[in-house]
């Protein structure tokens, strides 16, 4: 199987909640589902995001959703105080499932 | 069967007001909800209740009514739906929002609506009482001092339960979970028992569904190439026929644009959830893991499989509060060599802000066009050199005096910095911060206030 980017399988949100964002991952075919759930793995992710996450971030979660073919990961710390108090241009970190949609599987 | 038509008419406090009026005119509704708290919302509007003891409730309130307050009520008579409204916009005066709705049926002449305010999320009296309390920052709320504005605790749908059972056309309300005021509706129309956990989770997910509007009907979700949506400039918002049982179909009215299907359903289930399986709200401890979407035609999407389990003992009360200030400042590079000059710009500002000693307590220094939204390993993951970049510099101060330095200091490289610096500007606002705590459920209590607009 040759290597392509998430974006040409799936399709992605994120929401924010206090300085946890979460990343839904959403496979367009259900077919695909199986290829998403061997490549994305939660270091995977924390590799992708290592400099935004820093060192001191708590571990990335991952939730299956089988019957949506979605992955959610949950990123506690990487919005660095949350929306309120950080001085990220942005603060929700609206823009990082686009971020995620770039990483090859 | 009784079915219950349920539409959003906004997803947050600001947005689009005439998706709302072609939903309240052409929806066929029962209920129109706004949904319009973020998480400072309150704390924002605290502020503006203190300088007029009348403010303090959404700014958009009293042109949205004077747009849908026409359709309140009108198919009663005939039999028909009758159209009722249930908002949050009541923000940190629902009293106060509730006698400006009156006001305003008044001015349009209908008379006899029944509005109703909700309150009792304002728990700041009780937090002071017990300074020892710690938030969930590791601040207790006696170290806040005078910089605590407010505290507001999610409530459930019980209070608006209360008032319509009262007969409210319209139910202001304060700080109520976002998915309860859909939640609300469903509880008083289908009867359904406060501990009958799978159809409020059910519920629930029909709430968190709509609860942002335009993001399930294709709004948040256009991506040209590999996800289109047709018409996004008209975009519809979504309502839901929801049956006694709890299961739904989300659709959005006729020829408005955008579009509904499996995927901006499944973008929006996930949207902010954690732990599908255990999504927290005042009403149950929703369980999402199970749902599933199905087309029924197009732009008609079949919702099932959510469930529900006990919901929890506590409820969270978000805290604001005053944290300092943030200055800012950009400036633009552009052309041939625009990426070093923009870095040369940055360190130059870095450098100046240790020079001249301003006090702060963090500070950001990002190049919008590189490495601004994600960082410089990520920014650099394209090959061609940008050709327009943006310094952007921000600090937290403690000081507002600090805090406009640094904007100050972007500024001055027109005449001092790198060459070719355009379009600077400068600002610095109050910080108000968020925090939260857990409170215990009996210790909060909704009370519902009603009056006639005669």
């Amino acid at each position: 199987m040759s290597t392509v980017k998430l974006r040409e399988l799936a399709h992605s949100r994120t929401g924010d909640k206090g300085d946890t964002s979460n990343i839904s991952v959403i496979a367009f075919k259900p077919e695909d589902y199986p290829r998403l759930l061997e490549a994305l793995t939660v270091e995977r992710v924390a590799e992708h995001f290592a400099e935004l996450l820093g060192d001191d971030a708590p571990r990335v979660l991952r939730y299956e959703l089988p019957k949506v073919h979605g992955l959610n990961f949950v990123l506690p710390g990487i919005l660095k105080g949350g929306v309120t108090r950080s001085l990220a241009l942005d603060a929700h970190g609206k823009a990082l499932g686009a971020a995620l949609l770039d990483i090859d599987v | 069967m009784k079915t219950l038509r349920i539409g959003s008419g906004a997803g947050y406090s600001g947005d689009r007001i005439e998706p709302a009026v072609e939903l309240a005119e052409k929806g066929e509704l029962d209920y129109l909800v706004f949904e319009c708290l973020a998480e400072r919302t309150i704390a924002l509007a605290q502020q503006a209740r203190l300088s007029d003891p009348e403010a303090g409730f959404d700014p958009l309130l009293s042109e949205r009514m004077r747009r849908v307050l026409p359709f309140v009520g009108r198919g009663r008579e005939a039999g028909q739906r009758r159209l009722r409204l249930i908002s949050n916009m009541g923000a940190a005066n629902p009293l106060a929002a509730a006698r400006e709705v009156r006001r305003i049926a008044v001015e349009l002449g209908l008379h006899g609506l029944k509005v109703a305010a909700v309150t009792g999320d304002d728990v700041l009296a009780v937090l002071k009482a017990s300074p020892e309390q710690v938030l969930d920052n590791g601040a207790t709320i006696a170290s806040l001092g005078d910089r605590l504005i407010s505290a507001n605790a999610y409530l459930g749908a019980q209070g608006i339960v209360e008032a319509l059972k009262a007969d409210a056309d319209v139910v202001i309300t304060g700080r109520v979970a976002d998915p309860s005021l859909f939640l609300a509706p469903q509880l008083f129309e289908f009867g359904w028992a406060e501990d009958d956990w799978t159809r409020l989770g059910r519920g629930t997910l029909i709430g968190h569904l709509l609860e942002c509007a335009g993001q399930i009907t294709g709004g948040y979700f256009a991506d040209p190439g590999v996800k289109e949506v047709p018409n996004l400039a008209r975009l519809g918002f979504p309502l839901a026929e929801v049956d006694a049982e709890g299961r739904a179909v989300i659709s959005k009215v006729a020829g408005s644009g955008g579009r509904i299907d499996t995927a901006t359903c499944t973008e929006q289930m996930m949207y902010e959830v954690h732990d599908p399986a255990a999504y927290l709200t005042p009403d149950v401890t929703a369980d999402f893991s199970g749902v599933s979407f199905s087309v029924v035609e197009a732009n008609e999407v079949r919702a099932e499989g959510a469930d529900g389990r006990a919901r929890p003992q506590t409820l969270k009360v978000s805290v604001g509060y005053l944290d300092g200030w943030i200055g800012e400042g950009q400036i633009s590079y552009g052309g041939p060599g625009a990426l070093a000059r923009a870095q040369l710009a940055r360190d130059v500002v870095l450098e100046r802000l240790q020079l001249t000693g301003v006090v702060f307590d963090d500070v950001r220094a990002e190049l919008i066009g590189v490495d601004a939204l994600h960082g410089a390993a990520l920014g650099s993951r394209t090959a061609a050199e940008p050709w327009e970049v943006r310094l952007r510099v921000a600090a937290r101060c403690a000081d507002k005096a600090e805090a406009v330095r640094i904007g100050n200091e972007v500024e001055t490289l027109y005449t001092n910095g790198p060459y070719g610096g355009g379009g600077a500007t400068k600002g610095v606002r109050q910080v108000v911060a968020v925090a939260s705590l857990l409170m215990p459920r009996d210790a909060i209590r909704a009370q519902v206030h009603l009056e006639d607009a005669s």
